[in-house]
């Protein structure tokens, strides 16, 4: 492998392809990675097959541990559990300032081999591949971008209402009450803490603007976090509990889904995955299904980037390893599974002729609010702070809007305790 | 206690009545869950709307059960639960095995050959019944990674009996309390040794308490779930993860047919060892704890 | 303990011999609880104090080593959802415990009143403790969620008022744990309690009734005191079980509504593992402990001292 690698460098992907076909096909032992995720929902588990795939075509085999349930929480658990005992499986679904904390307990291997091979930092917006890289060295491979700040909606049931996609949080209620009239479920939403956040990030984005953002839920600015404009973001946040149906409780994110796909639901907030059950459902972006920013977000873009954290191992399961991390980049992988997604690729040079208009148009803002500066990480899915704040947070978020009586001042004066109580 | 209501008064009756209307709403409650979930199961998903959880199928269908045994997704995998049904057989009968083997030695040196501080010994091991599994998840990680049976199945079935041996030895010590000792005594007197004295006297009258132990093991280690998630590799996972990711799993409309079906698969062996022995299980209670 | 003992005897001579396999036979029985013995201290009160030991630390996402004295149980007591959780095991396993021993005590009663078809009845009650909250999470969710469940259904049966929407309602949800709970164990005590009815001594109830005594009063006063070992028994099951509720929140309500039905073991395992707080949660698990103990050890104490007689 070693004698190889400098020669191997300066080949094209595709004689480079051949060299670790040729290679594996040399090692008695099929070298495999093992790959902990937590890609369980339909439309994730078609679009992760895929990479197993490309995996098995090139000669190495995957062992797939997928761990279903409450975001990765149960697959996070596993992770631990397998660190400990000093045995990490090959690659996990880490993401976020997750990543730096798995690379400072130096459990993390370097990738920099199959970055510099493949021009990652080329290839990669920077926003994306400052999140992968420790200490200055690739250990991560970003899989997607999703954008968070979006709403779904179902144009039969806004037809029905008499109302068009709103576009202000204003308009958002005045659509909804017209929806209940139609005898429609607004908003359909459930009633988990990461769902409760999902929501209040748009509406602190659409009420603040992205410089708040900023302010209140990356830098944890306590001024920010218990100013006025807090208080008014929690008030509108509450008030969206209007539109939504009282069998939230518990509610999974698809399910919530399939209701606008069902039509027992006008719109959802959430973040563009959605957009892998209404494709699996069969049904058309544009046509039997709405997308568009979430009001009042237009010019912001939360971000959200799935990725491979790759473990430190050796020898063959190495070599296996940076072939994942390859491929994981190369463009029929990142076509396909963000087909199924409904995320965009992470690397921005590919040809979006294939996506449909909701996912050319979150690449067209990607770049836009790069650019203007409306791109802030998302705090409800760990890209902005640790797991500890972002915990306090959800707390706070969740009790707040579950509470009858909790006034938004003091869910305020909790947000700024939460983020001093977790430094 | 046979005769406390015999008198055949017309109160007595009413009384009669009554008992029964009692028992039989209770036994409703207690079949609720199960009957929502068989009837479930066997219903096409068209059939499945809101508020009709208790109708009958129109058009009963196996469909469900082929389907949650054999191909529904786990994750990437689509190979249903049967696979890892025998996964959990290959977990269970051994961890059962052993840990009732422990608690039986545990319970006969515990109470036939007492000796100064045993009954502390007891109280100490007592306690580990009422540690939170949570609690032990990291430290055990570590140790099995020292002991190099991460990820194993070995390494699984050990958890399992070091967490079990607790309730065992409490079984089988209260149990053998109530075995006279004088029995013994003149065995020892004859020079009948540890092994014998256990082997000859005290296994042939264990079969009730052998029950309790076996059953309340399988239903435990049976129905874990965060001891198989967290140990085991990914092809030695055990049934109640597989239920997990398949109902988590999900395209669009979700199959609750298929998941129930799935669910009835994983709870049918610890339902068919409670509805066969559970008359033993009663039994064996009596001859145990209870008379402590 | 020390094990080599008896193999380290010189065996010199048939009586060095005798004595030696007599010694053997002293030191078997503490060699066959030896195992079990050095199991229990290094995994349980070894992993306790090594869990202690990191409550101590400011430990996050895996175990570190930098102490920081009490700083996270200071952190714990100003926690909000920490006291929730605390207050909700103390309601949850209350309720719990004491409708547990109330329903079995009851059903078994009835159930020994020579019912026809006993075992059938019996087995109904006992089979939920059978199954585990992985596998009727989803038909509880079910049940108790108001536009699906028992409300949808009863609705349709014409009751147009009808509501039961605690697992939606952040003061009630707590509650909808406790029948879920019920549920499962009520039947095994009912088990319990049946098997101790039979095996009280006639002779006892004879003279009561040759007294004179009413039937109400004859269980009051007679079979009840009785069955004080059974109600030792089951409350011990009991609270093992009421602390130890995990699947039962994660399947029936994840702790919600917000975190309005948290209890310390969920709350324990979000923070040991979601939200890398090895320390505080570590400080949380102590805490339960400490909590168990302090139930378990008078009650302990005096049942295995007033029972040591017998």
């Amino acid at each position: 492998m070693r004698t190889n690698m400098p020669t191997s460098l300066f080949r094209k992907s595709l004689l480079g392809l051949t060299v670790a076909a040729a290679m594996s096909a040399a090692h008695a032992q099929t070298a495999e990675v093992e790959v902990l995720h937590w890609w369980t929902s339909g439309g994730e588990a078609r679009a992760a097959n895929v990479l197993k795939e490309l995996m098995e075509a090139e000669g190495y085999g995957w062992e797939d541990f997928a761990v279903a349930g409450g975001g990765g929480e149960t697959a996070m658990t596993v992770l631990k559990s397998r660190a400990m005992s000093g045995n990490p499986p090959s690659a996990a679904q880490i993401k976020g300032p997750e990543i730096q904390e798995w690379g400072e307990l130096g459990l993390l291997g370097s990738l920099e081999e199959v970055a510099m091979a493949e021009g990652w930092d080329d290839l990669l917006p920077a926003v994306v591949s400052d999140v992968m890289k420790h200490d200055g060295e690739y250990v991560a491979v970003p899989v997607n971008v999703h954008r968070v700040n979006w709403l779904w909606a179902n144009p039969e049931v806004l037809d029905e209402a008499g109302v068009e996609m709103p576009t202000t949080l204003d308009e958002l209620f005045a659509a909804g009450e017209a929806i209940r009239e139609a005898g429609y479920i607004p908003l359909a939403h459930g009633g988990q803490a990461w769902q409760d956040a999902t929501v209040f990030e748009s509406v602190l984005l659409a009420t603040g603007g992205t410089e708040f953002y900023q302010q209140a839920l990356v830098e944890l600015d306590e001024e920010a976090l218990g100013s006025e404009q807090m208080v008014e973001a929690l008030e509108t946040f509450k008030r969206l509990r209007e539109l939504m149906d009282e069998d939230m409780s518990g509610r999974d994110w698809n399910i919530a889904t399939s209701m606008v796909i069902n039509g027992d639901a006008g719109m959802q907030l959430m973040g563009d995955w959605a957009k892998g059950e209404f494709t699996a459902a069969g049904l058309t972006a544009g046509e039997d299904y709405l997308c568009a920013a979430a009001p009042g977000t237009q010019e912001a873009f939360t971000f959200n980037i799935d990725s491979l954290a790759m473990f430190r191992v050796e020898g063959e399961e190495q070599e296996a390893q940076h072939a994942l991390a390859r491929l994981v980049l190369e463009p029929t992988f990142q076509e396909t599974f963000n087909l199924a997604k409904g995320s965009i690729p992470a690397r921005p040079d590919l040809d979006m002729s294939e996506f449909d208009q909701c996912a050319q148009q979150s690449l067209e803002d990607f770049q836009r609010t790069a650019e203007a500066g409306g791109l802030v990480p998302s705090m409800a899915h760990g890209m902005a702070v640790r797991a500890d704040v972002q915990g306090a947070i959800f707390d706070v978020v969740t009790n707040y809007f579950n509470s009858r009586d909790m006034a938004a001042e003091e869910a305020a004066r909790r947000m700024v305790n939460a983020a001093q109580a977790a430094l | 206690m046979d005769n406390v209501i015999r008198r055949r008064t017309f109160g007595a009756r009413i009384a009669r009545f009554s008992l029964y209307a009692v028992l039989i709403v209770a036994a409703l409650f207690y079949l609720l869950p199960l009957a929502v979930m068989l009837i479930t199961s066997v219903k096409p998903m068209a059939e499945i709307t809101p508020g009709t959880l208790l109708s009958l199928p129109q058009d009963p269908t196996l469909a469900p059960w082929v389907k949650a045994w054999g191909e529904a997704c786990t994750g990437m995998r689509c190979e249903g639960v049967g696979v890892y049904f025998f996964n959990s057989i290959a977990i269970v009968v051994p961890a059962v095995l052993i840990s009732t083997t422990i608690g039986a030695l545990n319970g006969y040196a515990l109470t036939k050959w007492r000796f100064k501080g045993s009954e502390l010994l007891f109280a100490l091991m007592l306690f580990g019944c009422f540690i939170p599994f949570q609690v032990v998840l990291l430290p055990m990680a570590q140790t099995l990674g020292w002991l190099g049976l991460s990820s194993s199945r070995a390494g699984l079935i050990l958890v399992h009996v070091i967490f079990g041996i607790a309730f065992t030895t409490l079984f089988f010590r209260n149990f053998y309390v109530a075995v006279p000792t004088e029995l013994i005594s003149a065995a020892k007197l004859d020079g009948a040794g540890f092994f014998r004295i256990f082997w000859r006297i005290l296994l042939p009258v264990s079969a009730p308490i052998i029950v309790v132990s076996v059953i309340w093991q399988f239903t435990q280690i049976w129905n874990d779930f965060l001891f198989g998630v967290a140990f085991s590799a990914h092809d030695t996972q055990p049934v109640t993860v597989a239920l997990n990711n398949l109902v988590n799993t999900s395209t669009g409309a979700r199959e609750y047919n298929v998941d129930m079906a799935a669910a009835m698969i994983a709870a049918l062996p610890t339902l068919v060892v409670y509805v066969l022995a559970g008359k033993y299980f009663v039994r064996g209670l009596t001859a145990g704890s209870v008379k402590g | 303990m020390s094990l080599s003992s008896p193999a380290v005897q010189p065996a010199a001579g048939p009586g060095a011999r005798r004595s030696s396999a007599g010694l053997l036979q002293a030191w078997l029985p503490k060699l066959v609880l030896a195992p079990s013995i050095a199991i229990s201290l290094f995994f349980v009160y070894g992993f306790m104090l090594w869990t202690f030991i990191l409550s101590l630390t400011s430990s996050r996402m895996l175990p570190s080593y930098e102490f920081v004295g009490f700083a996270q149980y200071a952190r714990l007591m100003v926690n909000d959802r920490w006291w929730v959780a605390s207050t909700n095991l103390v309601v949850f396993g209350g309720l719990f415990v004491a409708i547990c021993l109330a329903l079995g005590l009851v059903l078994a009663i009835l159930l020994d009143q020579r019912i026809r078809q006993e075992g059938a009845l019996r087995t109904l009650y006992l089979y939920p403790m059978a199954l585990s909250f992985i596998v009727t999470g989803v038909v509880w969710k079910w049940l108790l969620n108001p536009g699906l469940g028992i409300q949808a259904m009863v609705r349709s049966w014409g009751f147009e008022s009808f509501r039961f929407d605690w697992i939606i309602d952040p003061d009630m949800a707590v509650y909808t744990l406790v029948i879920a709970a019920v549920w499962q164990a009520s039947g095994f005590v009912m088990a319990l309690f049946l098997a101790g009815l039979r095996g009280i001594d006639d002779s006892i109830l004879k003279a009561a009734q040759l007294d004179g005594a009413s039937l109400p009063r004859i269980y009051w006063r007679v079979v009840i005191p009785c069955l004080r070992p059974v109600v030792f028994s089951a409350v011990m099951i009991l609270s093992h079980i009421a602390i130890k509720s995990f699947d039962l929140v994660v399947a029936l309500t994840n702790g919600g509504p917000g975190y309005a039905s948290d209890l310390p073991a969920t709350f324990m395992y979000a923070h040991a593992f979601t939200r890398a707080q090895i320390g505080l949660g570590s400080a949380s698990a102590m805490l339960m402990l400490g909590g168990v103990l302090a139930i378990l050890i008078p009650y302990l104490y005096s049942e295995l001292r007033s029972r040591r007689h017998g």
